[in-house]
């Protein structure tokens, strides 16, 4: 009882010592460091979560953006630091992921000590092809302990393995597991301290010249055999060693059989049926998402809009008062209210990975993605990009060819990602709500497919010419698990949704906000009063003759302000595109974040409404909006053309810095920002062209 | 030579050999497609490639390409 008591303080302290450490790194001082390996699908994130509880923190790795997730915890009042290692198939260095992994093992990173312990999480259905990973994590001479997980399925499929015999024909501490219920998991801890404590090593007797003696380091070897013939030797030689063991340890079964996944495949990877039902599920998820969001989004609207006007009511009238009620709420509120679309997007994008439906998918597609030059792989990261480029750029580390990576990252951001449907919606509500083709098919979500297949066309016609010319390499290989079907973790999907969207919100809360203010900023200063002299003054003041009183009052303070100033000056460049000044203004506050558009109209058009009356929401303030000539601001048209040049510019910070890290080269930031850019101002100049040639607008 | 791009729907096969020595035979070795080991074909994708085989109890997906290299025996 009295050690529960100390046991549970000392976490505490711990918690806070760490939070400390973590703004201010300096020694170590954990006593252990453990880091977790396993295969993609083994069951990782489910015991590092069972491991670790809420006492983790994503960070990542210096210099490059593999995520670096670790956690805490107290392996008998040893303060125990331990990391997870990205999942992996073997350790040699072809891709970034796997580059990350054997630095950790070697003790090569930044702050980080070489670790005890190896908790190699195994996954018992799939036993050899996991175990070989075990042997390559043996080979660095750190202890391991295996963690066997999934042993409650494996039994289902009558494999019968010997826990007691694995462990001595490994030499090595095996503990069945199953995180999701907690169990084993005490008995795993006990484990993974004695062998800390014991610090034993196994020789890997497997290797071909099994000693290589302590001079040469397994790193050595492993990369010097890497293109030559005796690397292939050497994986034959892991796996005859896992085979004997296999044999002696696990009940003979064939191991061809048909299991329950290959079943549901016979539907959902179906020659025929499996295209249409991907279809439909991408159609199901977009439906969902804009259905279901519809309520939530209405009441944060709403409450958004009470908040501003509470706060004009209750504080005193100044500055400060329009700063909060005019440019943080509106502002930052513009944004958060597409919180419940962004929260379903990662939900269903969570669920269709869990499940292991994402590789069927890449499956599927890979002849077609071939076709253009791309790897099936490809898929996953583009898929992502649809909620959001920088977790998709970030997903291309798994394509292992730097060409084929670099055409899948210079493409990314042309899928439409979560941040341009707040300005799609807001057009679309604007301008064709309520309109109906053939009286069934919504204007709106028509519009929406287009704009997404406008982008999808885009990428597959610039990867087309990107991997004939200047990325141009070999068709990249195509070797992929499809993992068994799995019903997702509620814990793991909900994490992970939550994860992003709070990145989401942090981001209106960091980035939006800042924006915000300077945008409020800009369209408030100079005070009209205080600088009279300007020369658009001199325009102004010969309409002012027609009508007095607040309502140009505040329409001129806007056309005077240093933002007023920015929108007149690319005016000229943004003229043949249909877009008046003041779009101008929102149009370069949105290359910092696309939703920024949103926000921005928001606090502009707000200056141009009439104080007395109740503010009107967005969509009636575009609606009514009016250029300085009187005419209408926003045609259908221009709602169009607005929308085309979304879906085709680089409008984002968070990715351009994102793409600068990932690909380690301003050039290519710099030609993918230039080249989208370009290609926006093309397209939407054909699109008001050409619309207006017939007639539109 | 028999490879498993030539093998039928269904059809169980010996590996015989993983011939190539580049990124392609050694990621396929690494997921145990190795001399010796028993793999079974199980489909092939929409436009008849990419192949889905079996292998040491999981599934494996992977082009016909990379399915010419690997020389197999029938069962």
């Amino acid at each position: 009882m009295e050690k529960e008591q100390i046991k549970t303080q000392t976490v505490a302290t711990r918690g806070r010592i760490w939070r400390k450490k973590t703004k201010n790194p300096g020694p170590k001082t954990s006593d252990f460091t453990i880091a977790l390996a396993g295969n993609p699908n083994a069951g990782k994130t489910t015991l590092f979560n069972a491991l670790t509880g809420l006492r983790q923190k994503v960070a990542n790795y210096p210099g490059v953006t593999v995520e670096r997730k670790e956690g805490f915890f107290l392996l008998d009042d040893n303060s125990t630091r331990i990391i997870d290692l990205p999942g992996l198939y073997s350790l040699d260095a072809t891709s970034l992921d796997e580059q990350i992994a054997r630095d950790v093992l070697t003790g090569k990173v930044e702050n980080l000590q070489k670790p005890d312990v190896i908790i190699a999480v195994v996954d018992a259905t799939n036993l050899e092809r996991n175990l070989y990973l075990v042997t390559q994590l043996l080979e660095y001479k750190i202890p391991v302990v295996i963690a066997l997980t999934m042993v409650d399925i494996a039994e289902k499929q009558s494999l019968e393995i010997d826990v007691i015999k694995l462990s001595k024909l490994l030499q090595i501490p095996v503990v069945s597991v199953r995180a999701a219920q907690g169990i084993g998991i005490e008995e795993l801890e006990r484990e993974v301290l004695k062998t800390a404590k014991s610090k034993k090593n196994i020789e890997p007797k497997w290797l071909i010249n099994g000693n290589f003696g302590d001079s040469v380091s397994i790193e050595d070897i492993h990369l010097s055999l890497t293109d030559n013939p005796a690397v292939n030797k050497q994986i034959f030689a892991r796996y005859n060693y896992i085979s004997e063991v296999y044999q002696e340890a696990v009940k003979p079964i064939d191991t061809l059989q048909r299991g329950v996944s290959e079943k549901i495949d016979s539907i959902l990877t179906h020659k025929f049926f499996g295209l249409i039902i991907l279809i439909g599920i991408l159609l199901l998820v977009f439906q969902t998402i804009f259905s279901w969001a519809n309520l939530p989004m209405d009441l944060l609207d709403a409450g958004f809009g009470s908040l501003s006007e509470f706060v004009k009511a209750n504080m005193s009238p100044g500055i400060l008062t329009d700063l909060i009620a005019d440019g943080i709420i509106k502002g930052v509120g513009g944004v958060l209210v597409f919180l419940p679309q962004i929260l379903l997007l990662f939900l269903f994008l969570s669920i269709l990975e869990d499940t292991g439906y994402m590789s069927r998918a890449a499956f599927l597609l890979d002849r077609l993605m071939r076709g253009v030059g791309l790897h099936g792989k490809a898929f996953l990261p583009l898929l992502s990009s649809f909620a959001c480029a920088i977790p998709g750029i970030m997903a291309t580390r798994t394509i292992e060819n730097p060409k084929d990576r670099l055409a899948t990252i210079m493409i990314a951001p042309f899928m439409s990602c979560s941040a341009r449907l707040p300005v799609y919606v807001l057009m679309i509500g604007a301008f064709f709500s309520g309109q109906y083709i053939f009286g069934i098919l919504s204007v709106g979500a028509v519009l929406i497919l287009s704009m997404y297949a406008l982008g999808i066309i885009v990428a597959i016609i610039v990867a087309f010419i990107l991997k004939r010319t200047i990325l141009k390499s070999p068709p990249p290989p195509f070797v992929m698990e499809l993992p068994p079907y799995r019903l997702p973790n509620l814990k793991t999907v909900l994490l992970n949704v939550f994860t992003r969207a709070g990145l989401f919100v942090k981001r209106a809360g960091t980035v939006i906000l800042a924006i915000s203010i300077i945008l409020w900023a800009l369209a408030y200063f100079p005070r009209s009063a205080e600088v009279p002299s300007s020369e658009f003054q001199v325009s102004s003041q010969t309409e002012v003759s027609t009508d007095g009183g607040q309502q140009r009052a505040d329409s001129d303070q806007l056309k005077n302000s240093y933002a007023g100033q920015l929108g007149h000056l690319i005016e000229p460049v943004i003229e043949p595109l249909g877009f008046d000044w003041k779009i101008g203004v929102a149009l370069i506050a949105s290359f910092a974040a696309r939703e920024v558009l949103v926000s921005t109209l928001s606090i502009i058009y707000n200056a141009d409404a009439d104080s007395t009356e109740e503010s009107p929401s967005l969509i009636n303030a575009v609606r009514d909006a009016k250029k300085d000539d009187g005419t209408k601001a926003w045609t259908p048209l221009t709602a169009l053309t607005l929308m085309v040049f979304f879906v085709l510019a680089m409008q984002c910070m968070s990715t351009v810095a994102v793409v600068r890290r990932e690909t380690n080269s301003w050039s290519w930031t710099i030609f993918m920002v230039g080249y989208m850019t370009a290609l926006a101002y093309l397209a939407s100049l054909l699109t008001y062209q050409i619309g207006r040639f017939l007639g539109f607008g | 030579m028999q490879t498993l791009k030539n093998l039928p729907i269904g059809a169980r096969a010996k590996v015989v050999a993983v011939h190539g020595n580049n990124a392609i035979t050694k990621r396929l070795m690494e997921m145990g497609v190795v001399p010796g080991v028993l793999l079974r074909v199980v489909k092939s994708a929409p436009f008849g490639d990419p192949l889905e085989i079996q292998v040491r109890g999981y599934h494996l997906a992977m082009r016909c390409s990379e399915a010419d290299a690997i020389e197999v025996s029938g069962e």
